[in-house]
């Protein structure tokens, strides 16, 4: 059968959708005299169906953890950039938090020094500031590591930060303020505190437009 | 997902990100899997073969072309896995094997014609059994490439990419195969 190889060449060209009008003409016209290449023909375009038959199979429930438990370690780094990719806001905050504590923590252990709000009207003596008898100091006050004698009058808000308040003990040996404060004693010593401070004062330079005017 | 979606994942894979390739993974894993069983006939070895090519496939991203398509870089190892182990396993012979030095003549011409011939009345899932047992007893080669072209649908530039071979030897082993397969199912 010398006709076989040729046609049975043509019939996979067919099969594989490669084949020329020319070509498809010959063997169109081959198979019309040849019995054995017609069978040949349609055994071929059946094993192509029955190949064809459709079948879904899924892949064990857990194939894809039992794959990423597999996998090497990641670099370190990438844990942390991708959670922070994935969490902008909570990144944004934390890098606010960061700084701002960083700032409020230098703050504190940068200033051991004594520090008074303001001179007018007081005696400083080495660490403790003196508000003399007789004299009223206008406006708040805030002492920062330091002693406060107040004998005088203060006509605003004291604020302590790491300080204390000497009280003067008289004759009678009873405690006596001798000085006024007309307004808010605050005592601040604490770390925790005098972060709580410094929040309320940026909210208070924040939000309150007096104190810009 | 989409082609571009499955890019995107693949860059971040690249860039050292795991949890892109678990959404990779998560896409492929039916497919993968399906066809190591389809290539070794066996459930726990198709996993752990599906799972050793994805796993590969991890660790050697970086070799992986962006211009290329994922899927069939993905198929090329799954392939290569699955038929590395299948020389392992070492059968005695696959009855479409060639004989050397008798070019063109394999060992089903030397066989006296097909004397498993099936009930006429083989249905639905007995037929698909049968079916499958042929493909299964063609060599890796051509089992690999029947398994591509008709229970895939794959086309045969794809399968010369997932194979590395060229075209002309697709379409040789193809029609081999299919020459194969149909004395094994005329009778169906």
């Amino acid at each position: 059968m010398d006709c076989k190889e040729e046609a049975v060449d043509l019939m996979h060209t067919y099969l594989d959708g490669d084949i020329t009008k020319e070509e498809e003409d010959t063997l169109r016209k081959h198979l019309e005299h040849c019995e054995d290449c017609q069978k040949h023909f349609h055994e071929l375009n059946r094993t192509v169906t029955l190949l064809q038959t459709k079948d879904e199979m899924k892949a064990p429930k857990d194939f894809t953890k039992q794959v990423l438990q597999q996998l090497p370690a990641e670099k370190k780094h990438m844990k942390y950039t991708r959670w922070l990719r994935s969490h902008p806001i909570l990144t944004a905050a934390a890098v606010f938090v960061l700084f701002f504590m960083g700032s409020l923590v230098s703050a504190w252990s940068e200033e051991n020094k004594l520090v008074v709000s303001k001179e007018e009207h007081l005696i400083i003596e080495g660490d403790t500031v003196i508000v003399p008898e007789g004299e009223t100091v206008s406006g708040d006050l805030v002492v920062k590591n330091g002693k406060l004698i107040i004998d005088g009058i203060v006509d605003g808000n004291v604020t302590l930060i790491n300080s204390m308040l000497v009280e003067d003990i008289d004759e009678t040996g009873l405690l006596a303020s001798a000085g006024e404060v007309n307004g808010e004693l605050k005592n601040v010593d604490q770390m925790f505190e005098w972060v709580w401070y410094n929040i309320k004062q940026t909210f208070h330079d924040v939000f309150s437009f007096k104190t810009i005017q | 997902m989409d082609m571009l979606m499955i890019q995107e994942k693949i860059n971040q894979v690249k860039k050292g990100d795991q949890s892109a390739y678990e959404d990779v993974v998560n896409h492929f894993q039916h497919r993968i899997y399906h066809h190591c069983y389809r290539m070794i006939g066996n459930v726990h070895e198709a996993e752990e073969l599906a799972q050793e090519a994805f796993i590969r496939a991890y660790v050697n991203i970086h070799s992986f072309d962006n211009n290329r398509k994922f899927s069939t870089w993905l198929y090329r190892i799954a392939t290569n896995v699955t038929i590395d182990r299948l020389r392992k396993k070492k059968p005695d012979f696959y009855l479409d094997a060639e004989i050397p030095h008798a070019d063109g003549l394999d060992m089903y011409t030397q066989l006296p014609n097909d004397d498993r011939l099936p009930d006429e009345e083989v249905e639905g899932l007995e037929l698909k059994r049968y079916i499958y047992q042929e493909i299964s007893n063609l060599s890796p080669i051509y089992r690999t490439i029947i398994i591509l072209r008709y229970l895939e649908e794959f086309s045969l530039k794809e399968i010369s990419e997932i194979l590395d071979i060229p075209l002309g030897t697709v379409k040789t082993r193809i029609h081999r195969a299919r020459e194969t397969l149909r004395k094994k199912l005329r009778n169906v």
